[in-house]
């Protein structure tokens, strides 16, 4: 990026939740730093100058720094968000991180989201599930281009774990799939080209584990950064579950 | 020491990386992927635009074929590219688009019917066939005949990587995450595998392979002011350059984007120009038709970015707090398209900029975008310098994009080496040649040096800072080996960053257990140092101009002693600099011989050869006029025999049905 060192004149402190877990001498507390705001700072510079300045061992995800990727879910003042496009001018000048809570801490603000992923997608087989190979030298089968937008739609999630640190359930129950559990077989339910049915759905999810255990809390929505409708997709999908349920439920 | 023992070991987890897993996971081979991150946050996420491949469904595509995408491709690559290549990709694109969408990709769709669209800053009605309808749909990118480039919105590498990512995990592909390799396994003449950090707990690892493929994206971090992901440093070439045996071609060939916000550095899609967007100055002029009467907006990125970097030397940018920018005025486009195709570049606007691009102009200045240059391999992935290495994708340089890469074609290169690369390590796996007693003494000597360089990283105060040292390599790549370069600057930009390399020889973090990001830093600002060497030395030493590498002193593309790829080597472990070598590229054997590429510079200095290659071609052709159009091309350059026999199939069109 370019250098942009114009101070607003604000002094930031921030109030970050530390912890090492590899160290065995470390217990959780928090640490301030305080540092000179700039014009345009992002949570994403603010804590890369903390790390060049201040502290060389303090963790944080970042990988695109766009809002793209997901990496940097946090904590910010209580409430699950995108550290790389959260401006310091909208909050503060004390700012509160912590790391997202019901993943597995790896360090300070480092949080293990890849591997609840991963067995999210192995328990719900997030994949299209193909009645067989694709002949790839021939025309691909259509598909209706309003049809390909709604999956897109759906297809936008970005897996930053937003909805699982603000999700009720999750914290009371470690095995929920959550709102991405829950869009992601909205998504592939959706789409053609995936040949499982509702009774098929039902086993992955037709469990209080899955989307019976929804409180309707919806903090899922209120928090999701890519603004997906996950309440109605939550209640789509129940509502389909439960009369697959009275319908005898798995094959 | 620990040891995982797997046939195939895939260093990174974008596309390309995933699609090679999944092929050689086909084969029945046990393949692990190590990736720095969750594999779906790699950058390959961040594609926007879309992904070139010639189905010729949009209305405006009608008529494409392979080989129009070759002639773009060639051209955009101002010669560079290794032409066999070229053919194997523009051949196995269209299968791409076509596995990817049978996987899942969303594909925005051909809808029938007449549609408002923006060309040349005009509103235009199109009327796509109803034959077409609900068929992968095209937009327009630079540097292309056709609207070539199918997209999902303007989140086309997300929505492939998460097709691509679960496509692994639905084949059993053990995906290693915060795992980072340092070291590659060798004896100079075999790879074994590689020495691998855990980044959760600091633990050394070493990974022992039959075949080892490098997939770790592009190099842009070394530069300050760059759209790239703060993981690509180019640690996986740079592993390969530490062998002291495998060469780095074309490292000089780095691509500027165009559009890069300003002054947060993040990518804004060509897409917002295929579409119709507009680039204008301080004064509000749409300048680019004054530069480029041809291809405007559309010429290729190494032209837009210069010509944009020409006006704001000739006073006509904005003068920002943070330096200059012009402007791109996608607001004629109007919300709706907006909100539907680039919504990502909507959210970039909001968030980073605190404008509404449906109202506002975006600040846009070129930034460092894309590594053309990478490890060298031949037609299929393999390593020519030390056997049982690949590579694929940008971390590679095979050579599809010369010295200069077309929008659309990185993400579709991604996928399209992966299916090649992935059969190529069946292949190797399968033969006698890979058979090897893996020297224990050998992993556990590479294991030990490791060790003690790390260790020797960490300790006492007093040394060398790497984020100081870091930070000055990236200011000193942006200020003087960017879009125009000149033989002084680059001299001096060698002496400091020798300097910087020398330095980074005293770095000191402390020693910390776990992940220890300081030390990581350390061990990383050293290799990227390295590559960063390559890069400005191969820029020093090119004296022309082509693609991207443009050199004000030499302005001219100078065929007659230039048409050959850059090799880099690090012979010396302790070495302070590359030693470069060259390859010829025959122009005897090119179905398309050098000339004016449709857009820029027009005065080149053509090669002795190619004038007769150039009478040789226009002879077949005019001897075979009315033969099928394959047969024409398998005369001038056969490729076919290259490809997987699984993917030599002709490719169906509307206009070229298969029985």
């Amino acid at each position: 990026m370019y250098e942009d060192t114009s101070l607003t004149g604000r002094r930031l402190r921030l109030r970050i939740l530390r912890h090492n877990p590899q160290d065995p001498g470390s217990s959780p507390r928090f640490e301030t730093f305080e540092l000179d705001e700039t014009d345009g700072m992002t949570l994403f510079i603010a804590l890369n100058e903390v790390r060049a300045t201040l502290d060389a061992s303090l963790q944080f995800d970042f990988v695109c720094r766009a809002g793209i990727c997901g990496s940097c879910g946090m904590l910010i003042d209580g409430r699950p968000g995108l550290a790389c496009r959260t401006l310091t001018r909208d909050i503060g000048p004390e700012i509160t991180l912590a790391p997202l809570p019901v993943f597995e801490l790896i360090g300070d603000l480092s949080v293990d989201t890849g591997k609840w992923m991963r067995a999210m997608a192995e328990r719900l087989e997030t994949w299209v599930h193909a009645a067989g190979e694709p002949a790839l030298d021939r025309l691909e089968a259509r598909m209706d281009p309003d049809l390909a937008e709604q999956i897109y739609e759906l297809d936008r999630c970005i897996e930053c774990g937003c909805c699982v640190a603000g999700c009720g359930t999750a914290r009371m129950r470690p095995d929920f799939v959550g709102a991405v559990g829950v869009n992601k077989l909205a998504r592939f339910r959706l789409d053609p080209r995936d040949t499982r049915d509702d009774a098929a759905y039902y086993d992955l999810v037709g469990t209080e584990e899955g989307v019976f255990g929804c409180m309707t809390l919806l903090g899922c929505e209120d928090v999701c950064p890519k603004g997906l409708s996950l309440a109605a997709q939550l209640a789509f999908v129940r509502r389909r579950m439960a009369l697959q349920g009275l319908r005898g439920g798995s094959r | 020491m620990k040891v995982v023992w797997t046939d195939v070991l895939v260093i990174g987890g974008g596309l390309a990386g995933l699609r090679t897993a999944v092929g050689a996971a086909r084969h029945g081979l046990e393949v692990v992927v190590l990736s720095l991150v969750p594999a779906k946050r790699s950058h390959s996420a961040a594609a926007m635009g879309g992904m070139q491949a010639s189905l010729a469904n949009a209305v405006k595509g009608e008529g494409d074929n392979e080989d129009a995408h070759f002639e773009d491709t060639v051209r955009g690559s101002d010669w560079g590219a290794d032409q066999r290549v070229v053919r194997m990709f523009v051949h196995t694109a269209p299968k791409a688009v076509r596995e990817l969408a049978a996987w899942g990709v969303p594909w925005n769709r051909v809808r029938s019917g007449a549609r408002d669209a923006v060309i040349n800053g005009e509103h235009v009605t199109l009327t796509e066939r109803a034959e077409a309808h609900g068929l992968i749909t095209a937009r327009d990118f630079g540097g292309t005949k056709k609207w070539r480039t199918a997209f999902v919105s303007d989140g086309t590498g997300h929505s492939m990587l998460y097709t691509v990512g679960d496509r692994a995990i639905a084949e059993g592909v053990a995906v290693h995450e915060r795992t980072e390799a340092l070291a590659l396994v060798h004896d100079g003449r075999r790879c074994y595998g590689a020495i691998v950090r855990d980044l959760r707990s600091g633990e050394l690892v070493a990974y022992v392979a039959t075949a080892t493929c490098i997939a770790t994206g592009g190099y842009g971090r070394l530069y300050q002011v760059t759209t790239n992901a703060v993981i690509n440093q180019g640690i996986g070439a740079a592993i390969a350059l530490e062998t002291g045996v495998v060469g780095l071609g074309n490292m000089e060939a780095v691509q500027f984007h165009p559009t890069c916000i300003v002054p947060a550095g993040i990518l804004v899609t060509e897409g917002c120009r295929g579409d119709g967007g507009l680039l204008r100055d301080a004064a509000g002029h749409r300048f680019m038709p004054d530069y480029e009467p041809e291809k405007k907006e559309l010429a290729s990125r190494d032209v837009v970015s210069r010509r944009m970097e020409e006006h704001i030397r000739n006073g006509k940018a904005v003068q920002a707090r943070h330096g200059a920018h012009l402007w791109l005025d996608i607001t004629l486009l109007g919300p709706d398209h907006i909100h539907r195709r680039l919504r990502e570049v909507y959210e970039i606007c909001r968030y980073f900029l605190g404008i509404d691009p449906t109202k506002d102009w975006i600040p846009v200045r070129p930034a460092q975008h894309y590594s053309m240059g990478g490890i060298r391999t031949d037609l299929h992935g393999h390593s020519p310098h030390l056997r049982g290495l690949f590579a694929c994708g940008e971390a590679a340089c095979w050579d599809l994009h010369g010295f200069n890469r077309l929008g659309g074609n990185s993400v579709a290169e991604t996928v399209v080496a992966g299916m090649i690369v992935g059969e190529a390590i069946a292949d190797w796996c399968a033969s006698a040649a890979a058979d090897a007693t893996v020297p224990v003494g050998l992993v556990r000597e590479h294991h030990d040096r490791v060790r003690g360089e790390l260790d020797a990283l960490q300790g006492a105060a007093g040394g060398e800072n790497p984020t100081a040292l870091m930070a000055q390599m990236q200011r000193l790549m942006t200020d003087q080996v960017c879009v125009f370069r000149t033989g002084p600057t680059l001299q001096m930009a060698v002496e400091e960053l020798t300097e910087l390399l020398r330095r980074s020889r005293r770095l000191r973090v402390p020693r910390l257990p776990g992940a220890n990001p300081a030390l990581a830093d350390a061990y990383r600002v050293q290799k990227m140092l390295r590559l960063a060497l390559c890069v400005t030395v191969g820029a020093l030493a090119r004296t022309e101009s082509r693609g991207a590498h443009f050199r004000e002193d030499h302005p001219r593309r100078n065929d007659r002693d230039w048409l050959k790829r850059t090799l880099a080597f690090w012979p010396r472990p302790d070495g302070d600099e590359p030693a470069l070598s060259y390859e010829t590229l025959d122009v005897m054997a090119m179905e398309l011989p050098p000339g004016w590429r449709g857009y820029g510079a027009r005065d080149h200095i053509d090669h002795p050869d190619t004038e007769s290659r150039r009478a040789q071609v226009d002879a077949l052709r005019a001897q075979l006029a009315g033969a099928d159009r394959h047969a024409i091309q398998s005369e001038l350059m056969p490729f076919l025999e290259e490809l997987p026999p699984a993917l030599r199939g002709r490719n169906e069109r509307l206009a070229e049905p298969i029985a």
